[in-house]
């Protein structure tokens, strides 16, 4: 297969998780929505269901949601709860959601209540402490709640055995999409950043065995390809989601391409695989979840360090990236909080960036394409 | 009528400025002072005999003093953006260096007075005297204050010495809040938001010192989870020994008991003097409650917290038996107020609240600061049962329980645009009030600390309409 036809797939199925979830349901499987951040999608792999990652939306409107939520709540969360109540997603059998920012947290009331009868909804806190064994006996303590209630929607107990296969699969696919992205980069002529996002948006909406083997087949074939001779810039981008491909598009017209991104929806979500030999598979999620760093949502006990902002900087300058584009979901205050500290150190390593504010209910792009354009300018004279 | 102040009243205002003064004390002869949010179990801090101030309280005190606006801007200026918490904004451009000061005239050092700012004048007969160049009430000039300006500490302090370091230093305001020691450490507890790991550690960041903190994770239910007792217990534990290491003392069980005690102590004191406002009509304005809080945020773990919220529920007591009210209005209606009020605005909260009559009379902050435990693990319980840490069903439980206890005929919300956390199932919950109580519900959007966020006409047709329906309501029910 060709590499468009295989990308023109993964955009397909990116900008259709409504038919991608009547397929599964088709094929008589289930299937379970999980919010952002750090849900344990393997437990769900493990139970013979596919998660359904909930990121919002591009294409909706805030109406429903309206009647739980003020206005001042990032579209990611409002959107999510818009498609539960809109009937998009009422294949689902049930939804985790995880409480790890304040808008989460009380937003997992307003699922629970809203859903009522509908589909069971599985709350999850993660621990902040979250490294030494006291923390990872509260992670499991919380996996094992979820475990337990994805066993009781797919009608049998989650096996040890399952979770273990299930770490393997994701394992796997984690190393296929850091791959990818690696590939991304040598060949961005190809994997546009349009085409980049598709392919790992894709990733949210697919059984990841199937996932990864497609993505295996695209890595492969453009390892093939020599790496290109870019004339046009690059940037690193950074936020919690980047997938609108109007704005995407922005990128392409000024020939910036993708180097390498500190994105949650993308890299953030497989920077950090589980051990494969812990005996105890839920301890081996854990710890992976233990183990994930440089993250705007997470505590550093090495917080009088600026770290997190470094390590993007680094990745710019690792990266072959000329600046750094910042997507800053409106309302959402985990990333703005960290910002002035990633605009240090970008500062102090001479790395240019600039500040996007989006939302998903966004139409005009006018005013990003204009900060995009003159952006371009700026990275050409950092080549 | 000139508000009475009691004599508890008078004993919890100096409990709150003696917090500051032994913080500014301690700073003074070198010794350590921490920074710590709202609820970090104290008890804690307080076994070592550590200085510990309050950056929401003060954040709270500079607001309401009016400077807000002017340190959240800075603080965006530091690239935080608006819609992060008004509280977290101010605490962090005063942890930069960001200092409100008062203007002055660089030749003479004098103070540029603000002709906006001052109470009008009044002649011999109390009326207000006209100036004749503008047409305009004459300001009383012993009531004018000068322009406030954004001035950095960082920068004075690498002045050399001289007269234009003197003066900017003297400029500072010199209210508490203002003169807050900068912090050698800082406690975290998020049980109230999570939006507070990040503050610390940004503090922690800007002053290169050690952060303590306790991760309290968000609750789904009433009952408090042995998981969750287990894991808090366990960072308790650790906690104790980074104090250690910070203070360089030994914990000292017998101090830490007597913290829990007072602490208890203090719950139980806060407890009576919110209850005084079941009486009907209600002995005092439950607005005052905002202010007292200042003393349990503060001061919990002190005996003199508790002898003075004590004092205060005696001089209510009296105030029953004569009774009478401080409320400066006849009590017509009873309203719950949901939320942290907005401090920059209290007058303007304040004044169609008395228009109408209504009077609040119950907080939430009056069983959600009021815990009381006997034991460790109660007191890990305790601390997960913050605001806006809890479930809905609790949230709901505590609320319509003082509803009730304290009769109210509505409730106004405040739609708190700095707080993300404690807004965020309020349309639901005003539901359950309506259903479960039948009261009518207000909100009106607002912002504890950014003056920028309120909208007074909003909030007075808000506060009219609840009122109506409170009207209606009650006729309902006379018929
Ligand atoms: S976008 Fe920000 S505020 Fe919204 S859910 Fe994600 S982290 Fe929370
Ligand atoms: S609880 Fe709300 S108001 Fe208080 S610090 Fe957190 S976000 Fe700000």
């Amino acid at each position: 297969m060709s590499i468009n036809v295989m990308l023109d797939e993964f955009k397909e199925i990116a900008a259709n998780p409504k038919k991608q979830l009547e397929h599964y349901k088709g094929q008589g499987k289930k299937a379970i929505g999980v919010l952002p951040y750090y849900a344990p999608e393997e437990l769900v792999y493990a139970a013979g269901m596919v998660p359904f990652g909930m990121w919002g939306s591009n294409k909706k409107t805030i109406s429903r949601a309206k009647e739980y939520c003020a206005t001042f709540y990032c579209t990611i969360a409002q959107l999510a709860l818009e498609m539960l109540l809109d009937g998009t997603m009422d294949g689902l059998d049930g939804i985790i959601t995880p409480t790890i920012c304040d808008t989460l947290r009380p937003m997992s009331q307003n699922f629970r209540v809203s859903m009522g009868e509908k589909m069971p909804v599985i709350f999850l806190a993660h621990p902040q402490n979250r490294f030494d064994e006291n923390g990872l006996a509260f992670t499991v303590a919380q996996y094992t709640n979820v475990r337990k209630k994805l066993g009781k929607i797919a009608g049998a107990e989650i096996t040890d055995e399952a979770i273990k296969n299930a770490i393997k699969v994701y394992n796997r696919s984690r190393a296929a999409r850091r791959e990818f992205v690696k590939l991304a980069n040598d060949h961005c002529d190809v994997v546009t950043p349009t085409k980049r996002s598709a392919v790992l948006k894709a990733a949210w909406f697919m059984s990841k065995d199937e996932y990864t083997e497609k993505l295996e087949a695209l890595n492969a074939e453009l390892a093939k390809l020599p790496v290109c001779d870019w004339q046009g810039t690059k940037v690193v981008t950074s936020g919690i989601i980047c997938d609108n491909p109007k704005l995407l598009a922005a990128f392409e017209e000024n020939n910036i391409a993708i180097a390498a991104d500190d994105v949650a929806h993308e890299s953030r979500a497989f920077r950090t695989d589980a051990s494969e030999t812990e005996a105890d598979p839920m301890m081996a999620l854990a710890k992976q979840f233990a183990d994930l760093d440089y993250d705007v949502l997470l505590y550093d006990p090495q917080s009088a360090k600026n770290r997190r902002g470094e390590f993007v900087a680094n990745m710019v300058r690792e990266s072959g990236a000329q600046g750094l584009v910042l997507f800053m979901q409106q309302f959402c205050d985990p990333e703005e909080m960290e910002y002035p500290y990633l605009k240090k150190a970008l500062d102090d390593m001479g790395i240019p960036h600039i500040k996007l504010g989006i939302d998903q209910q966004m139409r005009d792009f006018g005013q990003a394409y204009t900060a995009i354009q003159a952006f371009a300018d700026v990275l050409e004279m950092n080549k | 009528m000139a508000k009475q102040v009691s004599p508890g009243v008078l004993a919890l205002r100096k409990v709150v400025e003696d917090v500051y003064r032994e913080a500014r004390e301690a700073k003074e002869r070198g010794e350590l002072v921490g920074w710590s949010s709202s609820k970090f179990p104290c008890e804690l801090a307080n076994a070592f005999g550590l200085h510990v101030v309050y950056p929401e309280n003060q954040a709270a005190g500079i607001a309401a003093n009016r400077y807000g606006e002017l340190l959240c801007q800075a603080a965006e200026d530091l690239g935080y953006d608006n819609d992060i918490c008004g509280y977290a904004r101010i605490s962090l451009a005063y942890a930069a260096g960001k200092r409100a000061a008062r203007k002055f005239d660089p030749e003479t050092g004098e103070y540029i007075i603000d002709p906006s700012t001052g109470k009008p004048m009044k002649d011999a007969d109390g009326k207000a005297v006209i100036d004749e160049a503008t047409g305009k009430p004459k300001k009383d000039p012993k009531t004018q204050t000068p322009y406030m300006v954004l001035d950095d500490l960082n920068e004075i302090m690498a002045l050399p010495d001289g007269v234009e370091k003197e003066r900017r230093l003297a400029a500072i305001s010199p209210i508490r809040q203002m003169q807050m020691p900068m912090p050698d450490f800082v406690l975290c507890c998020n049980n109230i938001c999570n939006c507070m790991t990040k503050w610390y550690e940004n503090i922690a960041r800007m002053h290169n010192i050690p952060l303590v903190m306790i991760d309290i994770p968000y609750n789904n239910t009433v009952e408090v989870d042995d998981t969750y007792v287990a894991y808090i217990r366990g960072q308790f534990d650790k906690a104790i020994k980074q104090l250690e290491e910070i203070s360089g003392r030994k914990f000292d069980e017998k101090k830490f008991e007597e913290a829990c005690a007072n602490a208890n102590r203090t719950a139980k004191a806060w407890l009576k003097v919110c209850d005084y406002l079941q009486y009907k009509p209600a002995p005092y304005s439950g607005f005052d409650l905002f202010n007292h809080m200042a003393d349990v945020v503060t001061a919990r773990g002190k005996v003199e917290a508790a002898e003075a919220f004590e004092q205060l529920a005696v001089d209510l007591e009296e105030t029953i038996k004569k009774g009478e009210t401080t409320t400066p209005f006849p009590e017509k209606y009873r309203v719950m107020f949901e939320g942290i009020p907005c401090w920059p605005k209290l007058p303007a909260l304040f004044k169609p609240l008395k228009e109408h009559g209504v009077n609040v009379t119950a907080v939430v902050y009056a069983p959600a600061f009021g815990f009381v435990y006997n034991n460790m693990d109660e007191m890990v319980r305790a601390y997960c049962k913050a605001p806006n840490s809890v479930c809905i069903e609790q949230g709901v439980d505590w609320r319509e329980g003082i509803c009730r206890d304290n009769k109210v005929d509505g409730v106004l919300v405040h739609y708190n645009r700095s707080c993300k956390p404690w807004s965020g199932y309020m349309a639901e919950m005003q539901r359950r009030f309506t259903n479960d109580l039948g009261v009518p519900c207000a909100g009106f959007d607002g912002d504890q600390a950014d003056p920028r966020n309120f909208n007074a006409a909003q909030y007075e047709t808000r506060v009219q309409g609840l009122v109506e329906a409170m009207e209606a309501n009650q006729k309902a029910k006379e018929a």
